[in-house]
């Protein structure tokens, strides 16, 4: 009797053991946005994912942008890399060429992801020996926003004016930003530059067709006559012209406390619900060197360390497919051909015109430049930060300043 | 005292328990009962003093890349390359001015409260309070708020304003910016040093100062005579804990200076922490916290061999 009952129940726990739903998995996903609504948006995704994956959940852990490459990098050394993680261009090069990436091509390839819409350009920066190692979900074209009021009442040309005369340049940018700076509000705001965030600058030194390194980036280039042109240029229109905030001042465009502002376009959902300016969104103005797009971008990656990148990047691939690359265009503008367009663009970014979506977005994707970046960035940008210290200030010697971080950075970039 | 036992000899059948018991000496048992009252915080040390510090030594002869996952053994040269670093010599330049700083006007302006606050008066103990309240504040949102301030377009130059002076860029130059961090470190913790000072103040002997203004000798004097001496050996102690404590400042230089203008306010902690976590040389890093360790262990070994010139123990 004794035998029987331990074979029933040997033979009962072998039944529930077959019958039993798959282990739960669960895959994290580092990010940097803490955004309900992001997170909403995601937290759909990842439904829509488990319904098709039963056991399988996807948490989203938010970490502050400041230090986000930092964190992941300490979390990969404490033995708890994510599954999955946005990555920063500047931090690009970095995780590309170190191995961490699991390679997405066998996870992109199917029918239904329709890897032929996405725009091949922008894959450079996340390839190597051409596998796809990470797949860019957001392509932000930075942009000049306006605070036509303050403009107006400091009695100087607003861009659209400038833009109609095809007069929309930098050195007249620079005065429009010069007259609001006499009337005692700011002139124009390089976002989240704060004198520490040089790569931003980016945005003004394109225009004299200026770069930090070669194209292999293997020489450094600060010193070249074009940085040096638009290094002068900027730092007159801080200290000569009053036309952008000099260091250690406040201001806030969306707060009302700027003329102009050049940033990403999807800080649009910050401009003031609540007493609104009459506010516009141009182009990057032209500079010597003629006109010019520069653009961000953020990838998501799988890590090869994970425990179990085969699924992690299954949903990568579901989290970017055609249909919720559209639900994500509202947030994060897409790579997706089928998606550049101002008709699909306008249901997504209802703050923004047609014009402005085919003038900003659309041409800023289709012709940016990627911010600056580079193996071993997080150093070279702090070398780089220090050096540009001695151009901030008033009786700066520019060339002798970018001739020293020429010095400090080549034997970084030439490793 | 014996230690037999009559259960020694008892007969034990199949399926039965031992009855055999251990008995302890009272030597054994109170040595056991000393091990047990000093086993946490033994545990405690061995595992977050000793075993991290040899493993931080083990990281030191290797080069880490967490990305790559390597883990390579270079030997010595990570301290090879602390001897040829050009960065270093300005990062220490920067830590000795901070540390000279911060003790400097630390321990003056701690002693001068401390006096101030030592007398008999109506209402002293809010003052006290009140000088004691930012040790208790969170030190992040205690920085925050002052790299406000600071702002070239802040409340301290607003306030400067008021009175027609024009303050300078406080966080951008070299010179106000070093300034800058060591007033904020030490308005922030100079009410711990200053009750310790207190405490001291109110340790000395009365008689001796009653027999001192017998004697017509001047207040000065008697400061210098009567109280240094007897509080020395609570300056020693302030002193060893803010020279500790000042080569350990992180949060302060994070946030309000970045370590710049230039490197002009790169301490050794921020320095460490930009090699280890920002650039990813752990193996670096760790060379540059046995570096820290060494400095901050010579310098308390050093100040613990001046006490006995230097400090008066009344027993």
């Amino acid at each position: 009797m004794r035998r029987l009952t331990l074979l029933s129940t040997c033979a009962a726990v072998a039944v529930l053991s077959a019958l039993a739903p798959v282990a739960a998995q669960e895959l994290r996903m580092t990010i940097w946005s803490a955004n309900e609504a992001h997170l909403a948006l995601f937290n759909g995704i990842a439904d829509g994912f488990a319904a098709t994956h039963p056991g399988v959940t996807v948490k989203f852990d938010s970490l502050p942008f400041a230090d986000y490459t930092t964190t992941v990098t300490t979390q990969i050394a404490g033995g708890n890399a994510p599954d999955l993680a946005w990555i920063l261009e500047t931090a690009a090069s970095d995780f590309v060429n170190s191995g961490a990436l699991y390679a997405l091509d066998g996870a992109l390839g199917g029918d239904a992801y329709d890897l032929g819409d996405v725009s091949k350009p922008p894959l450079g920066l996340w390839s190597k020996d051409g596998q796809i190692l990470a797949m860019p979900f957001s392509t932000s074209p930075f942009a000049m926003f306006v605070n036509n009021d303050l403009i107006k009442s400091a009695g100087a040309k607003t861009p659209a004016e400038l833009i109609a005369a095809g007069e929309w340049t930098w050195d007249n940018a620079v005065a429009t930003a010069s007259a609001v700076g006499a009337s005692g509000k700011a002139g124009l705001i390089v976002r989240d530059f704060n004198y520490q965030t040089w790569k931003n600058l980016a945005a003004i030194w394109m225009g004299w067709g200026a770069q930090p390194w070669s194209e292999d980036g293997k020489t450094c280039t600060f010193a070249e006559p074009a940085m040096v042109d638009a290094m002068t240029f900027i730092h007159d229109a801080i200290f000569a012209q009053n036309a952008m905030p000099g260091p250690g001042v406040n201001a806030d465009f969306f707060a009302g406390d700027g003329a102009l502002t050049i940033t990403q376009i999807s800080r649009a959902s910050l401009l003031p619900k609540e007493n609104p300016f009459d506010w516009d969104l141009v182009p990057l103005p032209a500079g010597p060197a003629g006109e010019y797009y520069l653009i961000g971008q953020a990838a998501i990656g799988v890590f090869a360390s994970g425990a179990n990148p085969e699924l992690s990047a299954d949903f990568l691939a579901y989290m970017t497919n055609p249909e919720n690359s559209a639900k994500l265009a509202q947030f994060f503008p897409s790579i997706r051909q089928s998606l550049l367009n101002a008709d699909a663009l306008s249901k997504t970014n209802p703050l923004l015109s047609r014009e402005q979506l085919d003038s900003v977005v659309i041409a800023g994707i289709a012709n940016g430049t990627v911010l600056p970046g580079h193996s071993g960035f997080a150093q070279i940008e702090q070398v780089v930060r220090a050096g540009l210290d001695a151009i901030w200030v008033q009786d700066a010697d520019i060339p002798a300043a970018l001739s020293n971080i020429c010095n400090r950075i080549q034997p970084l970039l030439a490793r | 005292m014996t230690a037999a036992s009559t259960d020694d000899a008892a007969p034990h059948g199949p399926g039965q328990p031992s009855r055999k018991r251990f008995a302890l000496s009272m030597r054994q048992r109170d040595a056991i009962a000393g091990y047990l009252f000093i086993a946490p915080q033994l545990i405690g040390i061995t595992l977050f003093v000793l075993v991290p510090l040899g493993l931080v030594f083990w990281y030191s002869l290797h080069e880490w890349n967490v990305l790559a996952n390597t883990f390579t053994f270079t030997g010595t040269a990570n301290y090879q390359y602390l001897l040829s670093d050009p960065a270093l010599p300005e990062t220490l330049m920067a830590t000795g001015i901070f540390s000279a700083g911060l003790v400097a006007f630390n321990m003056s302006l701690a002693l001068l409260l401390a006096v101030l606050l030592d007398q008999k008066l109506r209402g002293i103990t809010v003052f006290r309070t009140l000088f004691f309240s930012p040790v208790v504040v969170s030190l992040v949102a205690w920085t925050i708020v002052w790299g406000f301030l600071l702002q070239k377009n802040g409340g301290i130059n607003g306030m400067l304003q008021t009175v027609g002076i024009e303050g300078p860029n406080w966080l951008r130059t070299p010179t106000t910016a070093m300034i800058s961090v060591i007033v904020v470190q030490v308005f922030k913790n100079v009410g711990l040093n200053m009750v310790l000072f207190l405490a001291a103040l109110q340790g000395v002997p009365r008689e001796l100062y009653e027999a001192a203004r017998v004697d017509g000798i001047p207040v000065f004097k008697q400061f210098r005579r009567i109280t240094l001496p007897l509080i020395s050996p609570t300056m020693l102690l302030t002193m060893i804990i803010t020279i500790v404590g000042s080569l350990q400042v992180f949060a302060q230089i994070a946030i309000l200076t970045q370590g710049g203008p230039g490197m002009s306010t790169t301490v050794l902690v921020y320095y460490l922490y930009q090699q280890a976590f920002q650039f990813h040389y752990f193996g670096y890093g760790s060379t540059l916290s046995i570096l820290l360790f060494v400095i901050v262990a010579g310098l308390t070994f050093l100040q613990w061999q001046l006490r006995r010139r230097f400090v008066f123990y009344e027993n």
